[in-house]
């Protein structure tokens, strides 16, 4: 056992954890939370894989931004959980089938038909700072960055357009 | 050195826990997270890919994704508070209509 398999076990077990607590946790505010910490986990993943500029987009951008906007949605509707239904009482016993047929599938595809394996290798010097990534961002990929902010603006427009109360509409 | 099939198991139990969080939840907010939750397994696996392969394109990738999962959240929260003022419930049961 050394010292980072230690660290990877623990990091695992908390983003499983966080990600359970998401899915089995009433209010809907808990699952944000509960989300928020499976992001960090993620995050520190990313560390310790060398990726230092996407640990910290995911921690400012979806820790940060994305999870922000959930909690004010949430706050803003009051609706953190909901009434329990019988409109489809078939529908939790067949998910969870379904769930554990795709955990499967992708157990053999890991282990029976192992496409990569081997362990982690060695990082090659300066692999995945950030100037390398902004090299790479800024000259490869210009036309699909530039893209990016196209479809950001699109989605700033629809946002706005999808919650505007027009002139002669009812206050509610 | 930590074995890459721990880092791909990891990942596809997270997509897996998202998936079923898609199919049980009611919730539309919480099927919206766990959609976040299965965009993260997978830039999980880029990331760890990137590694492997010691290239630089992954890191790139995810962070199209991480755009494109940004883009898809605002929109998808203006139409949930467009259905709430509608319907007055985000009960995904009672989006059952085409036409509110």
């Amino acid at each position: 056992m050394t010292v980072e398999l230690i660290t990877f076990i623990i990091l695992a077990i908390i983003a499983i954890a966080a990600a359970l607590g998401m899915l089995l946790s009433r209010s809907a505010v808990y699952s944000a939370l509960f989300l928020v910490l499976n992001f960090a986990a993620v995050a520190v993943f990313y560390i310790l894989l060398n990726a230092p500029f996407i640990a910290l987009v995911q921690v400012s951008v979806y820790a940060g931004a994305i999870m922000v906007l959930f909690l004010f949605v949430i706050m803003l509707l009051g609706t953190e959980t909901l009434p329990a239904s019988k409109v489809l009482p078939w529908q939790r016993p067949l998910a969870i089938f379904l769930a554990v047929i795709l955990f499967g599938e992708s157990v053999y595809l890991l282990f029976v038909r192992t496409v990569a394996s081997g362990n982690v290798p060695e990082p090659v010097q300066d692999f995945g700072t950030p100037q390398a990534v902004g090299q790479a961002l800024f000259s490869s990929y210009m036309l699909p960055f530039e893209i990016t902010s196209v479809l950001l603006l699109i989605a700033m427009v629809g946002a706005i357009v999808l919650t505007i109360r027009e002139k002669g509409e009812r206050k509610q | 050195m930590i074995p890459v099939t721990y880092y791909v198991a990891l990942s596809a139990i997270l997509f897996t826990i998202g998936a079923l969080g898609v199919l049980v939840r009611r919730n539309p907010l919480v099927i919206f997270m766990s959609i976040e939750l299965m965009l993260n397994a997978a830039n999980l696996a880029f990331v760890v890919f990137t590694r492997l392969y010691n290239v630089v394109a992954g890191q790139i990738f995810v962070f199209f994704v991480m755009t494109v999962a940004a883009a898809e959240v605002a929109v998808g929260l203006a139409l949930i508070v467009t259905i709430f003022r509608t319907k007055h419930s985000i009960d995904i049961d009672a989006m059952n209509s085409l036409k509110g």
